[in-house]
């Protein structure tokens, strides 16, 4: 029960009013046809499913129907920040090379 | 018998007399009073039968920490059970029950099971029923008869409930003595406060010990003070009989306030809630919860007549109750003592039994001045009674461990109380992840004021350990100063003198459990009382090679009752941690989770009951469907017509009836219901390639086609027919519970993966009515209603669809079919909706056109074998299980969604589970839906479960039943004469079954082509 600010909206508003939608950035193959059974399947399947932090898509589903990027502790539900999909994709990457 | 006395402080009103019953004898009690406090002060000490031995119990606790007195409370529909008799106020004509003891609460027969209880050790259920297996319903049937409290209503609740939402920048949580102080400050620096508190008065244990001084006034009158001042901020505001069950993420704090229940039934408003569910966002949040008092645990500690020390002066002060007229009390430190002083005051006769060396030298004195007796090193190795505690035996205990070094001498008494020191109230704090700490000095888990202060949390009082009044106050201020500070606020505490008369406390005794000198063979010692459960079982768990305190406490039950262990749960942690050699941090303390006390369903669901529960969608031709006497189904959130059943008719009848009318002549059926998705942009036809498995790419204007739209599993999700409007612009079909999920689908795909698509989606299902015409008949229905479409044949074929007018109004005509039939799919203006009905009902009357629900669309449909996608699929189906490969587009360009993951291993198996038809050897049995399909008749195990039957019907229009099903490697069986045979195997019964194609009628289409 945590209070999201969507960036769409700029409100903050109560988590009923949002959707979960999955891992964040799992970019579909651009070619499907030509992945392996395995690498596609991992695309499918796999997921992250951290204890800690995570990006994971949002949408603001009984208000502006925009999804976008949440980092949130999937331990205690804190939340470091929500962003537009190109917002995060940003800050994702900057901190993905620094990992 | 009455143990009424008339205290100086007491918050019972004696002028204010109030009859009440319990257990179906009559009492009198006050206003003010408990029900727990009116029974004791009526000299009533067996208020329950233990769960397991059918021990008789009496009250221990005056709180939410009772575990023992749960009682029935109201009748009818009012009836409530496994309410605390500690919690609810009284009222005249209350009317209370037992929830234990049978047949009675004098005799119960659990108790002579009870006698034998050294053989009902923890885990003998487990042990003692679990062999032989084919007996367990039996076992099962009787333990249920046992167990359990009490009896939920059978009659629907009368009353209402709803939910407050409250966004403050502080919650006080516990109006004692530091959650008022709390308010206050904050309150007078102007935040918008909130203090909420679960007793009818605030004031907390203050109300228990009324004579200390609080700079110079007695308690009560600090506190009159503090509460008047906050009642006149008006920044501040404050909720009694309001306990906060739940602290979430993020400072949702959920309080649930009893509003009418503590009123005399004449005096309860019906136009008023029940209770109230307080959903409180808060910025700050101050935790001013306090702490339970625990007992200590020794031989036949749960006789009537021995409660905690706080209870027994609680009951004193703040009732007016003295419950016996010889006390003893038994402690581990100084917190007793005050509330000895007071009953000896009362003229009670009162002995202590200190189990310490040393006892503070301040209240030495004052006991001795008031001929107070003192055990000094003593403890009390088992009390003695029958049906009541009447005495207790004495043991010196050893200066440095717990063991006996002597027998003591045997005091005569009829109440017993004892202390162990306290536990905080840690419960909110740990909700959502908190931890408490163990803190070896005070014998306590506790928090820090400030160990949560990231979060907003902050803590004062009992529960961060300081049970000390005066030190108590001064750290509230200190937290609250540092709270506002972080506001940039500045505290003003003028005019609060903070200091007190309290005797300074000296160090308590480290014990929980009193040793008897008996090693085991001694009477009952009790930890958790609800579930009755000993020492010995603690004992036999570590014995049994339990490590873990979670499992110690799942094998004995400790702490599972409805009282959640809250004078249990500590205790028994040391005396696992003794068993098990180590300390007590080590052990570690359980998972608390919310609800802090049971909560009633009626708040938890507050105005979300009945026709508000969940919205439900009603067509626009509702009205008229009620006149043609539909029987309605849920379908989703719409409310469908199920059937027309005319008089005499029952559902088979009036199926049939229908069925054979459109097959016949002409029927209708509101489709309105379907989801409808208008699609627009200059991409839209490249992004229905991508969405849909087969291709769009060649579907021309005026023409339509039915999609299936495939997850990325390659299973099918939804199926429906989109029409081309026009180049840029699609009407999009779903099924009717399908909608919402597909518009979200799209547009995740559309903002995560094709943002350069050109599309703009919207939700029209409620914006049209459909009103599908089925039947060899519709077209003349509709050709005298509608002049400016050519309907012939060659003009209007199956699978176009026209603009045009249909009685006047403004109608796309969809030449579409779920049935088979020759039908058209008139869509209007939803406020044409009814209207156009009507007209065709009118229209069609010289064809007798027959409204259809959608029982008669079942049938019709799987005579053709069309699927329904979430009935004969399930999400583990691919369109080639499907049959339905002619619905795949595997030469488009874009990889589809879905269409990688039918070429995996997996999903391109040709012996896969496949939808086929089922016909049954005997056309009269119509096969139960969910039935297995097996390779015999012959079921004895293993028996290959070759797939099961997904839909099955009384086809009246072939005269027999017809049925679908998965059916392993089903498509090659099918066509494989002596190997289409199985069975279907439900409620004991195998039916021979031949599979077949799933179209039963019309194979080659000259009737929807008509």
């Amino acid at each position: 029960m945590f209070v999201i600010k969507c960036p769409h909206c700029f409100e903050a508003r109560e988590e009923e009013e949002f959707s979960y939608g999955g891992e964040a950035f799992v970019a579909r193959p651009t070619s499907p046809e030509t992945e392996s059974e395995e690498s596609w399947g991992d695309y499918l399947f796999m997921k992250r499913n951290p204890k800690g932090w995570h990006w994971e898509m949002w949408g603001h589903s009984t208000g502006c129907r925009k999804f976008f990027v949440l980092k949130r502790n999937t331990a205690n539900h804190t939340t470091v920040g929500a962003w537009t999909l190109a917002e995060a994709r940003k800050i994702y990457d900057a901190e993905e090379a620094t990992a | 018998m009455s143990n009424r006395i008339s205290h100086k402080n007491s918050r019972v009103d004696l002028n204010r007399p109030l009859t009440f019953t319990f257990d179906g004898q009559s009492y009198q009690g006050f206003a003010g009073d408990t029900l727990a406090s009116a029974l004791l002060a009526n000299g009533v000490k067996v208020v329950a039968r233990s769960f397991k031995y059918g021990r008789p119990r009496g009250i221990i606790g005056s709180g939410a920490e009772e575990p023992n007195a749960l009682v029935q409370i109201d009748v009818g529909a009012r009836t409530t059970p496994d309410l605390k008799a500690t919690q609810v106020e009284l009222y005249d004509g209350l009317v209370a029950g037992r929830t234990s003891g049978w047949p009675s609460l004098a005799f119960d027969l659990k108790s002579v099971g009870g006698k034998f209880s050294r053989f009902m050790p923890a885990g003998f259920y487990y042990k003692t029923f679990k062999w032989p297996t084919k007996l367990w319903p039996f076992y099962e049937d009787i333990i249920r008869r046992a167990a359990g409290y009490g009896k939920s209503p059978i009659e629907a609740d009368t009353e209402t409930y709803d939910h407050q939402h409250h966004h403050v920048d502080l919650l006080v949580v516990g109006g004692g003595a530091t959650g008022l102080l709390a308010a206050l400050l904050a309150g007078r620096s102007g935040l918008k406060v909130l203090l909420v508190d679960d007793q009818s008065e605030l004031g907390g244990y203050l109300l228990s010990m009324p004579n200390i001084l609080i700079g110079g006034v007695s308690a009560s009158t600090w506190s009159a003070n503090i509460i008047n001042e906050l009642q006149s901020l008006p920044n501040v505001s404050t909720l009694s009989r309001t306990t906060a069950f739940a602290l979430h993420d993020m400072n949702m704090i959920q309080a649930v306030e009893l509003l009418q229940d503590h009123l005399p039934h004449a005096a309860r408003n019906n136009a008023q809630r029940r209770e109230r569910l307080h959903r409180i966002r808060a910025s700050k949040v101050v935790l001013a919860t306090g702490a339970f008092e625990r007992p200590l645990v020794f031989g036949n500690n749960d006789l009537p007549g021995i409660m905690t020390a706080s209870a027994l002066t609680t009951y004193l002060n703040r009732y007016g109750v003295a419950c016996g007229k010889n006390a003893v009390i038994m402690t581990s430190n100084d917190l007793v003592y005050q509330g000895a002083v007071d009953l000896a005051e009362a003229g009670i006769t009162v002995t202590i039994v200190d189990t310490r060396e040393q006892i503070n030298p301040e209240w030495a004195a004052k006991t001795n001045q008031l001929g107070i007796k003192v055990y000094v090193g003593y403890g009390i190795s088992e009390a003695v009674g029958s049906g009541a505690v009447q005495g207790v035996q004495l043991v010196k205990l050893g200066s440095l461990k717990n063991v006996v070094t002597a027998k003591g001498p045997y005091v005569p008494c009829d109440v017993l109380a004892s202390s162990g020191g306290l536990s905080p109230t840690v419960h909110l704090f740990c909700h959502d992840g908190g931890r408490p700490q163990w803190d070896d000095a005070r014998l306590a888990f506790v928090v820090s004021a400030n160990g949560r202060a990231k979060d907003g949390i902050f803590c004062v009082g009992a529960i961060t350990g300081v049970f000390a009044l005066q030190e108590g106050l001064a750290k509230t201020h200190d937290t609250i100063a540092e709270l506002l500070t972080g506001l940039g606020k500045t505290i003003n505490a003028s005019g609060l003198v903070l200091e007190t008369d309290e005797i300074a406390v000296t160090p308590a005794r480290r014990i929980f459990n009193v040793p008897d000198g008996k090693d085991g063979y001694g009477a009952k010692a009790f930890v958790d009382f609800q579930n009755d459960v000993a020492v010995t079982d603690i004992h036999l768990a570590v014995r049994e090679n339990y490590r873990s305190i979670e499992h110690i406490k799942r094998y004995t039950a400790l702490g599972f009752g409805t009282d959640q262990g809250k004078l249990s749960n500590v205790n028994g942690f040391a005396i696992a941690a003794e068993a098990l050699g180590k300390t007590i941090p080590e052990v570690g303390t359980t998972t608390y989770r919310p609800a802090y006390t049971p909560v009633s369903f009626g708040a938890l669901a507050g105005a979300h009951v009945g026709d508000s529960f969940e919205p439900r969608r009603y067509t626009a031709v509702q009205t008229t469907h009620e006149r043609y006497g539909a029987e309605f189904e849920p379908v989703g959130q719409w409310m469908r017509p199920w059937y027309f059943p005319k008089p005499g008719e029952d559902i088979h009848a009036a199926v049939n009836r229908e069925c054979l009318a459109t097959r016949n002549s002409v029927g209708m059926l509101d489709a309105s219901t379907l989801g409808k998705i208008d699609i627009r942009g200059k991409d839209v036809r490249e992004f229905l390639n991508r969405i849909y498995a087969n291709a769009w790419s060649q579907l021309a204007v005026g023409k339509c086609r039915y999609g299936l739209m495939l997850d990325e599993a390659g299973m099918v999700m939804d199926d429906g027919v989109t029409a081309c409007i026009s180049d840029t612009h699609f009407l999009m079909t779903t099924t009717s519970g399908g909608a919402a999920r597909v518009m979200t689908w799209l547009e995740k795909w559309h903002q995560t993966e094709w943002p350069e698509l050109e599309v703009y989606m919207t939700s029209v299902t409620d914006h049209w009515t459909t009103a599908a015409l089925v039947g060899p008949k519709s077209r003349e229905v509709l050709a005298k209603l509608c002049t400016d479409i050519d309907l012939s044949k060659e003009a209007f074929k199956f699978m176009d669809w026209r603009d045009g007018k249909v009685a006047g109004v403004p109608a796309r005509v969809f030449r579409i079919s779920f049935s088979g039939e020759l039908a058209y799919e008139v869509n209007v203006d939803a406020s044409y909706g009814d209207y156009i009905w009507n007209e065709l009902m009118k229209a069609g009357k010289e064809f007798d056109i027959t409204p259809y629900g959608t029982e008669t669309m079942h049938v019709l449909r799987a005579e053709k074998g069309f699927i329904i996608v979430g009935q004969d699929t399930d999400g583990s189906v691919t369109p080639f299980d499907l049959d339905m490969a002619w619905a795949v587009g595997m030469k488009k360009p874009y990889s589809f969604l879905g269409k990688r993951s039918l070429a995996r291993s997996d999903t391109s198996r040709t012996d896969r589970k496949q939808l086929v038809g089922l016909l049954p050897e005997d056309p009269n049995v119509v096969l139960k839906e969910g039935a297995q399909l097996i390779n015999s008749s012959d079921i004895t195990p293993p028996v290959a479960m070759l797939g099961h039957v997904t839909s099955s019907y009384h086809s009246a229009f072939l005269g027999r039943s017809i049925a679908m099903g998965f059916v392993i490697d089903g498509i090659k069986r099918r066509d494989e004469e002596g190997n289409n045979i199985v069975y279907a195997w439900a409620e004991g019964k195998a039916v021979k079954v031949k599979i077949v194609s799933y179209v039963f009628v019309d194979a080659e289409g000259a009737r929807h082509n008509a």
